[in-house]
């Protein structure tokens, strides 16, 4: 379904890119946040019909995401416009990037692209520099929470005082 | 990263004397629900929970935990908030209910008034919830959650173990058999 290459894994530098992540035509990319952990979680499209879906629910943990001065970044093939009604309907405040064109290329470097068009459900956290320190394919149909992104930024805080000790 | 990390789902907070628990101590099942009182799917629950908690009265307590979604749900942090000051006048699983059965009157006014119904002060109540003297104690249940892999609402945790099953009753029971005969 995804990837023949399968999803990024940990010790890869991430590709680098910009995608709209406003109607305005703003670009955002993870090489922005550089010195902070990047969550991209990347999701099959806008509007699953739950009210705990995971972009929902990752805006709701924005606190804990604070906490670790995480940067959020939800990434899917929809438009910008999508979007943006959709982050309006559930009070999303992190940006939700359009890997809308080329569609899917982001998610394809990424080896998060599914052959039926959308992007796969995707964890993948960066450490400051910009490496992928952890990274989880979910089915299509399954939200992973986010209890594996919160572990991996603990490692990534205890990695870092472990080399500053 | 040396060790693989798994996104797991297990309950990570163990159930303690802080936790709003109802049933028999000694059960052989705990329900640990993660809930969001404006939820339609946790009020869907609602019903069945109560029921399967009639059937297997003496295997089975459920421990209410809150996890509100405040960007979709705007009434629901304050409902937590509430059933929390109900909570330490004795009064959580009557305010509990009362939220379940009238989720589409937990504005303020109406909670109010159902705070009243449950034979507690609202004056006072909504006075401790303003200053958000029990907001640390919600956001300890939502950060425990999050942590634990709950993915939404609701989310229950059966002897520790995240159900992904379905919430209609058939699917509780058959849970619940299946964790006291594990």
């Amino acid at each position: 379904m995804s990837d023949p290459n399968g999803l990024i894994q940990p010790g890869r530098t991430a590709p680098g890119f910009t995608l709209p992540a406003t109607p305005d035509g703003d670009l955002l990319g993870p090489q922005q946040f550089r010195g902070r952990p990047v969550v991209l979680a990347f999701y099959p499209a806008d509007w699953s019909p739950v009210c705990g879906d995971q972009m929902s629910l990752y805006q709701s943990a924005a606190p804990v995401f604070a906490q670790y001065q995480a940067v959020v970044l939800g990434l899917s093939v929809d438009s910008i416009w999508s979007h943006r009604a959709f982050a309006e309907s559930r009070g999303i405040e992190f940006p939700l990037l359009a890997d809308f064109e080329p569609k899917g290329e982001v998610a394809r470097s990424y080896g998060a692209y599914m052959s039926n068009g959308e992007a796969a459900r995707a964890l993948v956290v960066l450490d400051p520099a910009g490496k992928v320190t952890w990274s989880y394919l979910s089915p299509p149909d399954v939200n992973p929470g986010a209890d594996g992104i919160f572990d991996a930024l603990d490692q990534l805080a205890a990695d870092r005082k472990v080399m500053a000790g | 990263m040396s060790t693989p990390l798994q996104v797991t789902a297990r309950l990570r907070d163990p159930v303690t004397t802080d936790d709003h628990i109802r049933g028999p101590a000694d059960a052989a099942v705990t329900i640990v629900e993660y809930g969001d009182f404006q939820c339609q799917f946790c009020g869907a629950a609602y019903p069945n929970l109560h029921e399967l908690l009639r059937q297997r009265a003496d295997t089975v307590r459920l421990v209410y935990r809150y996890f509100p979604i405040a960007n979709v749900h705007p009434y629901a942090e304050r409902a937590a908030e509430t059933a929390e000051a109900a909570g330490v006048r004795g009064r959580f699983w009557e305010m509990h209910d009362w939220l379940y059965e009238h989720q589409d009157q937990l504005d303020p006014v109406h909670l109010s008034l159902g705070v009243e119904q449950v034979g507690l002060p609202p004056d006072e109540l909504n006075a401790e919830v303003e200053n958000r003297a029990h907001a640390d104690r919600v956001r300890r249940d939502f950060v425990g959650g999050i942590r634990s892999g709950v993915n939404g609402t609701p989310t229950l945790f059966v002897n520790g173990i995240r159900h992904d099953g379905g919430y209609d009753l058939p699917d509780l029971l058959t849970a619940a058999d299946a964790a006291a005969n594990a």
